[in-house]
This record gives structure tokens, C-alpha cells and sequence, in this order.
């Protein structure tokens, strides 16, 4: 359970986030959307711990204020949207460095192989001996998740449940690995871990969330299902941009959505 | 040993499932022993005729009775000159190379060094004061300290500027590394002009300890010197075994390594000491020695690869083995005059560094 009651967020004496109350429950699927600049890295920062906010931050309970690092790093995993490195290190040694802070929660003895099986996950086999600069984008991206697997390789520790902070997740990735990493999440909560992810993609959105929160200009402008919340009003408002949802293009038009995948 | 770590460096893509550890672990049982055919090289080699089997010879036997391996004097140049030396020379090169590694992983930055940051241009005024003021305005102080006050000088000025540094550059308890580096530049400027201004004030004699002082030297060394400093740096090289992890998740950013259960404002400070306390104290002692914090970690990097759990350890050994291969070098090449070591390693260092760079431009990201 993660609660967050009424938190801001100000840099620099500027305010960017304002009052957001945030709920997720263990087995969820949390989505953030909203417009570029409308607060949602920064929220995500603050639910992380590297921002100070005002107001209540809560995981499983217990008070993210003055949890230590190591505490936190039990409770969570944080994917940033992109990692750059200036040493030459291999695939392997960035997904092993998972394994530094804590508990995977994987079986004794099985640490030293979860490296090539969290990769095997994100479809990168084979991939360990390559030098993490030489990859594309996406592939860094994936390279960068398979560690936090490895973080909290169990969704569920000691009979609590772990999270994965996810910021964009998908936004360099083909529609494959899209799809790959979007179940992952999914799977993860299904087994009893939370999920939350900052997300551009209305219609990945909609498959895979259980909870929708819009943010916009700093603020929350709704929360709900996804059947509650992906209105033609609500994103008119949001996004500034007319769109009406669930209607067809016309004409012999192609379309492709991932809620077509078989 | 150079040839060795180039060697190693062909082979580095060809790891085919990434974990380099065992190789890395070979290395450093090879620099092991690289390091103690240095030692037992500079022991025996000199204007003294001392063979690397009577030394052997002399040591294992002792104190036994009719030990005659090494003749008095032989023991004497041995024992009261050449292993002072010795050990001064591997003190210094493990400090300024593991620094050297320590910085870079702090910074993030394999360009890093401590004499970037004004840590060596602190120390050098603090050192400089006491040449050029010990024997007028700083007279109380040193007469009080005796041979120490150089060394102390030295090692407060390096502390001094650190920590103001630390100062300028955190905000709310967050280190900006790019304020960092250049307020380091507008201290090393300042260090160096007011110690310009001591140079200015010195007289004939001053002027030529100080030049000598400057170009960096392990004539000279003394138990009483080791003594002095010598504690300083293996404390500070004890600690920093301790920090590799947290250096190892600090390559991925502050942020992640915060997320992965790494005190970073804590692993920082504790850095910047350690790094300020060896550097202070090989400074005092053998002035300004550069390059070693540079090329060592770099070598290291494209034999064994990055993971600050092996490249600590082995950036000490390398350094210890080139810095006794440099004075070697030093001791040797005008004989029966003696080179500073510091041209040594900046004749060998700064090509060798320029030549690593156009080599392996496509793996070092600068």
C-alpha cells in the first residue's frame, strides 16, 4: 500500500507539484499521465525520496521521510527515464548492480544467476558480455529495467509487497518490447507487487492500468478506472487537443492498437 | 607490469558473458607479485653492488648468528636508505593512483584527478609557507613541529581547500559535481597565486628547496618522514575498500544509487576526506608527482573493467609498481645526479595518456 496525502513539491522556490493525493494497493497497475511539464517525474521523484515535499508519504505503512536509503531500497525500485555512464561497464555488471543495496527475495544461491535470467526477461539474452555503450536507447532502457528486476526480483518479501517505480518505461521501445515490458509489470503485480508507471501511450494505458491518474499543471485533474477517467471532456482539458474516444478512423484507414495483440 | 595490463587491455570485448571478476582477480595476484619484484629491483639497484640474493638472504636469515649475507655497510645502504625510500615510493604511488580511481568514480568523470579539484595546489601553499615563513613569521609553529610542519602544513591546505570546496559546491545536503570542478579551478587559481607570492618573497636558497620541492622527489626519505605521513595514507587507503560499491552505484547517477540503498551524501564526504588526507600527505613529502592518479585507473579500466571492487585494490599496486619503476627511472638515468621524479612521470605519463586516449576513443566516453 502506498498512500500520499496532500504532497508539493517546490524547486528552487517554484512550485511544481500541489496537493496530490495518490493511493495504489498492492496487485495494481498505477498509470500517471498527463502533458509534458504537468508534474509527473517530480511526483514520481518525491514518492522515490529524492525530492523534499511537504505532506504525507506512506509505503506499506511506514513513513518515507525517515526511511534510509537502504530501508527504501527493500520497498522499491526506481526505473529513471534514461541512464547515461561515462566507465566502459559490461551488461552484466549494471544489471548485478540490482543486487547491491539488499534482497532480491530470489531462493539462496540463485543471486549470481539472476542477472542472465532478468535479461532473458527483458528478451536480452545473450546480451551480458556487451559493453552497456555500445547498445541502442531501447536496449539501454531494457538493460536499466533488468537491474531493477533484480532489485525486487519477488513482488512479495517477508509477506510484504514491493514496488516498481517506472518513469516511461516504454517510450523508446518498439512495439514489441513495449508490449514485453508492459507485461512484466503487469506480471509483477498479478504476484502481488505494486506498479507505478508514468506513461504517454492513452491506448497501453488503458490495457494495462487499474488506476489512471491525470495530472495537469502540477495538480491532479482525476483519478479512477480507465473507464472512468479516458473521457473526450477530460482529455479535452487536460491535453488541449480535441480527441473523442473509441471512435474508428474513417474510411479503409489503418489503425493498429496493442489491445489487438494475440 | 605495463606490458602486462596493455596485454590485458586486446582482450576486454571477448569476455563473453560480462563478469570480468576472475579476471580481475588474476591481475591483482599478478600485480602482487609485480610489486614485489619492484621492491626487491630498487632495493639492490643503486652505486651500491647489494645482490637481490644476498638481500633475500640477509632477510631470512635475520638476526641469525653468523648472518653475513650483506656486509655492514651493504645493510646499511639497504635498511637506513634504499627501504625507506622504497616504501615511501609504494605509500605515494597507492595513494595518488587510488585517489586518482576515487575521484573519477566520484566525479563520474575518468578525467578527474585530485589535482584537478585544487587539493595538490592547496597542499602546495600550505607546504610553501612553511619553506619560505618557517624560519621568520611561522617560527613558533615550526620549531614546535620540527621536521613535522612540512607534512602538516601540506595536508591542512589540502584538507582546507576540500572542504571549502564542499562548502560552495552542497546545497541542502546535494553536492553539485559541476560547481565542484570549477570552483576547484578558481581555488587552484588562488592557491597558486598567493603561493606565487610567497615564491616572490623567498630568498636564493628557499628558492631552490622550494624548486625542488615542486618538481616532486622521494630523495630524502627518512623512517622519521614515513613516521610522519605514512599513517595518514594507509588509513585513508583502508578506508576506501569500504566505498567501492557505493562508487560502483554512482556511476549510474546519484539519484539511482540513492534508490539502490547507497548513502550518497555520506559515501561522498567520506571520499573527499580520504582523498584530501592522501593526497596532503604524499604532497608534503614528494611535491607535486603527476599523472600516476590518471593513467594507473585508466590502464586498469580496459584490462579488468570498471567495478571499483577490483580497481581499487589494483590501482594501488600499479601505482606503487610505476612509481618504483619512475624513481628507478629518476635515480639512474643522470647518475650520479638524480632526476625529480615528478618530470618522470610527466615525460612518460601525459604521452602515454594521449596515446590511450586516440586508442580507444570509441570505449572511453569523455
Amino acid at each position: 500500500m502506498i498512500e500520499a496525502r496532500d504532497v508539493s513539491v517546490a524547486i528552487g522556490g517554484k512550485g511544481i507539484v500541489a496537493n496530490v493525493d495518490f493511493d495504489m494497493r498492492p496487485g495494481e497497475i498505477a498509470a500517471i499521465v498527463g502533458p509534458n511539464g504537468s508534474g509527473k517525474t517530480t511526483f514520481l521523484r518525491a514518492l522515490s525520496g529524492d525530492l523534499a515535499y511537504s505532506g504525507e508519504v506512506t509505503i506499506n505503512g511506514r513513513d518515507l521521510s525517515v526511511m534510509k536509503p537502504v530501508e527504501a531500497a527493500m520497498l522499491r525500485a526506481v526505473l529513471p527515464q534514461a541512464t547515461t555512464l561515462s566507465f566502459p561497464f559490461t551488461v552484466r555488471e549494471i544489471v548485478r548492480l540490482g543486487l547491491l543495496g539488499g534482497r532480491s527475495g530470489a531462493l539462496p544461491g540463485e543471486d549470481e544467476r539472476l542477472p542472465e535470467r532478468a535479461l532473458a526477461r527483458v528478451d536480452l539474452d545473450g546480451f551480458a558480455g556487451r559493453f552497456y555503450q555500445e547498445l541502442s536507447g531501447g536496449e539501454q532502457q531494457r538493460v536499466q529495467l533488468a537491474r531493477v528486476l533484480c532489485q525486487v526480483w519477488a513482488p512479495v518479501l517477508d509477506g510484504k509487497p514491493r514496488y516498481l517505480f517506472l518513469d516511461e518505461p516504454v517510450s523508446s521501445l518498439d512495439i514489441k518490447h513495449q508490449l514485453i515490458i508492459m507485461n512484466i509489470a503487469r506480471d509483477f503485480a498479478r504476484r502481488g507487487g505494486g506498479v507505478v508507471a508514468i506513461l504517454h501511450d492513452l491506448n497501453l494505458t488503458a490495457m494495462y492500468a487499474d488506476r489512471i491518474f491525470v495530472m495537469h499543471r502540477g495538480r491532479l485533474a482525476a483519478t479512477g478506472s480507465p473507464q472512468d477517467v479516458l473521457s473526450d471532456d477530460l482529455i479535452e482539458k487536460v491535453f488541449d487537443c480535441r480527441l473523442r474516444v473509441g471512435v474508428l478512423p474513417a474510411g479503409d484507414m489503418p489503425f493498429v492498437l496493442p489491445q489487438s495483440a494475440v | 607490469m605495463v606490458d602486462q595490463s596493455i596485454a590485458g587491455a586486446g582482450t576486454v570485448a571477448t569476455a563473453s558473458d560480462g563478469d570480468r571478476s576472475g579476471r580481475a582477480r588474476i591481475a591483482i595476484l599478478a600485480l602482487c607479485l609485480g610489486l614485489a619484484v619492484a621492491v626487491l629491483l630498487s632495493l639492490t639497484s643503486g652505486a651500491s653492488d647489494a645482490s637481490a640474493v644476498s638481500v633475500v638472504g640477509d632477510w631470512l636469515l635475520g638476526a641469525a648468528p653468523g648472518n653475513e649475507a650483506l656486509s655492514a655497510r651493504d645493510r646499511l645502504i639497504v635498511y637506513d636508505i634504499r627501504l625507506p625510500r622504497v616504501t615511501l615510493g609504494v605509500l605515494i604511488g597507492a595513494a595518488l593512483a587510488v585517489s586518482g580511481a576515487v575521484m573519477q568514480g566520484l566525479f563520474r568523470n575518468p578525467l578527474a584527478d585530485p589535482g584537478l579539484i585544487g587539493v595538490s595546489a592547496g597542499a602546495s601553499l600550505g607546504a610553501v609557507s612553511v619553506i619560505v615563513l618557517g624560519a621568520t613569521v611561522l617560527a613558533p609553529i615550526t620549531s614546535m613541529l620540527g621536521t613535522l610542519a612540512l607534512p602538516l602544513a601540506a595536508f591542512c591546505g589540502g584538507l582546507a581547500t576540500t572542504l571549502v570546496l564542499y562548502q560552495v559546491a552542497t546545497r541542502r545536503g546535494q553536492t553539485s559535481v559541476a560547481t565542484m570542478l570549477l570552483a576547484g579551478i578558481a581555488l587552484a587559481a588562488l592557491a597558486m597565486a598567493l603561493t606565487g607570492i610567497l615564491i616572490f618573497m623567498a630568498d636564493d636558497r628557499q628558492l631552490r628547496d622550494l624548486t625542488f620541492w615542486q618538481l616532486g622527489s622521494l630523495a630524502g626519505a627518512t623512517w622519521q618522514k614515513i613516521g610522519s605521513v605514512g599513517p595518514v595514507i594507509v588509513l585513508a587507503l583502508a578506508a576506501m575498500p569500504f566505498l567501492a560499491r557505493g562508487l560502483n552505484a554512482l556511476a549510474l547517477g546519484e539519484a539511482t544509487a540513492g534508490h539502490l540503498g547507497i548513502p550518497v551524501q555520506r559515501l561522498k564526504y567520506t571520499a573527499i576526506v580520504g582523498v584530501s588526507a592522501a593526497v596532503g600527505a604524499s604532497v608534503a613529502v614528494s611535491g607535486g608527482i603527476g599523472f600516476v592518479g590518471i593513467v594507473v585507473p585508466h590502464l586498469l579500466r580496459l584490462a579488468i573493467g570498471p567495478d571499483n571492487r577490483y580497481l581499487l585494490p589494483a590501482s594501488a599496486l600499479l601505482g606503487a609498481c610505476l612509481l618504483l619503476l619512475a624513481d628507478a627511472v629518476a635515480r639512474t638515468i643522470v647518475a650520479p645526479a638524480e632526476l625529480p621524479i615528478g618530470i618522470v612521470t610527466a615525460i612518460a605519463g601525459a604521452p602515454f595518456f594521449l596515446w590511450i586516449l586516440l586508442r580507444k576513443r570509441g570505449v572511453i566516453d569523455l
